[in-house]
């Protein structure tokens, strides 16, 4: 499991001020969302390929993750065209196609791409910790930020642990089936996680407690505001009005 | 500097301590052995304020502690190792995890820079600050997770089990940093041969009390008084 796959990189939107790129993907996700047209979200895609162009990130990584995306996606395709009202296009059986029905899947397509890219290609080129840092920095409520902090550090901990236990499982035999046996293992298997988890989070707390945490954290590395940072926050509000003028 | 007074203490309605009485005066420095669910980890914690007793009183540095807030104050000057180093480090990197206690004692941050590549050379771990915190070896967490402690210059150190699991290299790194020191501690340990190395005074937990097991009488050491 790699969160950061991203992060590692060394381009010009690596070195971004993650304050910059966090409010250049909010900006832009809200005006993508809020859209409704077409052609302005197909135009709106130019901005995170663009983006993804100049962090230079692996294609086939990428292409990966959009797959897991584009899945549940899928099921609005399977849905949406047949029960949307409009203008039938052609009927399979008694089934009936409808036009708005395609081009709303293909709007919602393209809006949740547009907005995942950007996300990609602005947030996934930064370390967690300095996003963190970031967020903090903007005034987001510090539970808030300790809250995705911990969730980060942790999931791997949880992660280990889940495999630690589905290896101790196997080795007695254990093999995932249709049947009483196999729910009551995965429900234990998900019980045992969330005890362990429960503990652990106690103990993290006891720890820090002891090292004079009082419910701050102090921050070693400060971001600056560079050139590029204006470059990009005066290119993604241009781009921004101008989808909104389309 | 520690003082636990007719301590009680229950968990899930089965007593663990009753009326234990325990100190550390400065130089001490004694093992405490004992099976497990004796209540080694548990006393550890008492002494920290993460564990509320039932009754008795707890005096550190001479002041008697009983709100959290008076736990506070003090825990900066008794350094507490965690068994599970994994509990212990939570930030990304060495350098970040090595200076969260001396930034919340209130170093400056050259200051905490300053602590963090001293501890880290202290313990042969130099040019380790930028390593990430959950790719460490087992043996290096725990390392790392000593100095964290170590770098709040703590007068007094509680180690719970800070050799288990540890290859032989490594141990002997922990019991050389510890023998090299002037530190006051309490070790929790199992394993004999660390013990015998690192400490004076031998104790364990039995029927609820602190137990004299082997004192070491060589001449000029200081004599722990229980």
């Amino acid at each position: 499991m790699h969160i950061e796959e991203f992060a590692t990189g060394d381009s010009p939107i690596h070195r971004l001020d993650p304050r910059t790129k966090i409010i250049a993907a909010i900006v832009f996700s809200v005006v993508v969302a809020l859209n409704h047209s077409l052609s302005a979200t197909a135009a709106a895609m130019v901005f995170p390929v663009a983006v993804i162009a100049v962090a230079r990130i692996s294609i086939t990584k990428l292409l990966r993750r959009l797959i897991l995306v584009n899945g549940l996606i899928l099921f609005l395709w399977c849905v949406l065209p047949f029960t949307f009202p409009g203008e039938p296009l052609y009927s399979i059986g008694p089934l009936e196609i409808h036009r708005e029905g395609v081009l709303y899947a293909l709007l919602l397509t393209l809006k949740s791409n547009a907005i995942i890219l950007a996300m990609i290609g602005l947030l996934g080129t930064s370390s967690v910790f300095s996003l963190v840092h970031a967020l903090s920095h903007m005034g987001v409520p510090d539970k808030l930020v300790h809250l995705f902090f911990f969730c980060f550090r942790y999931v791997h901990v949880i992660h280990d642990e889940y495999r630690r236990l589905v290896r101790a499982m196997k080795i007695r035999s254990f093999k995932p089936g249709t049947n009483l046996h196999t729910y009551r293992t995965y429900a234990y298997l998900m019980g045992m996680l969330l005890v362990r988890s429960f503990d652990r989070s106690e103990r993290i707390v006891a720890a820090m407690k002891c090292r004079g945490f009082r419910g701050r954290f102090y921050i070693l590395h400060h971001h600056e505001m560079k050139k590029s940072d204006y470059l990009l926050a005066g290119c993604s509000g241009l781009f921004a009005a101008l989808l909104l003028v389309l | 500097m520690i003082r636990l007074k007719d301590i009680g203490f229950r968990y899930n309605s089965r007593p663990i301590f009753t009326g234990l009485n325990f100190r550390v005066s400065p130089g001490d420095r004694i093992g405490l052995v004992g099976p497990n669910g004796s209540g080694k980890t548990t006393l550890a914690q008492i002494i920290m304020g993460l564990l509320i007793p039932d009754s008795g009183e707890i005096e550190l540095f001479g002041k008697v502690r009983k709100t959290e807030s008076d736990f506070a104050e003090v825990r900066g000057r008794i350094g507490f190792l965690f068994q599970d180093s994994e509990d212990q480090l939570f930030c990304p990197t060495v350098l970040e995890d090595v200076a969260f206690g001396p930034l919340n004692l209130g170093k400056s941050k050259e200051e905490a820079r300053a602590i963090v590549s001293a501890t880290l050379a202290s313990l042969n771990l130099e040019g380790f600050e930028e390593r990430i915190t959950y790719q460490l070896s087992g043996g290096e967490k725990r390392l790392v997770s000593l100095a964290t402690v170590l770098a709040m210059s703590p007068e007094v150190l509680i180690l719970d089990e800070p050799t288990s699991g540890l290859d032989e290299s490594t141990t002997e790194r922990i019991v050389q940093r510890l023998t090299d020191s002037s530190l006051s501690y309490v070790l929790i340990s199992h394993d004999r041969d660390v013990v015998e190395r690192t400490t004076d005074i031998v104790i364990t937990i039995r029927d609820g009390r602190i137990v004299l097991v082997k004192e070491k009488s060589e001449q000029g050491r200081h004599q722990p008084s229980l």
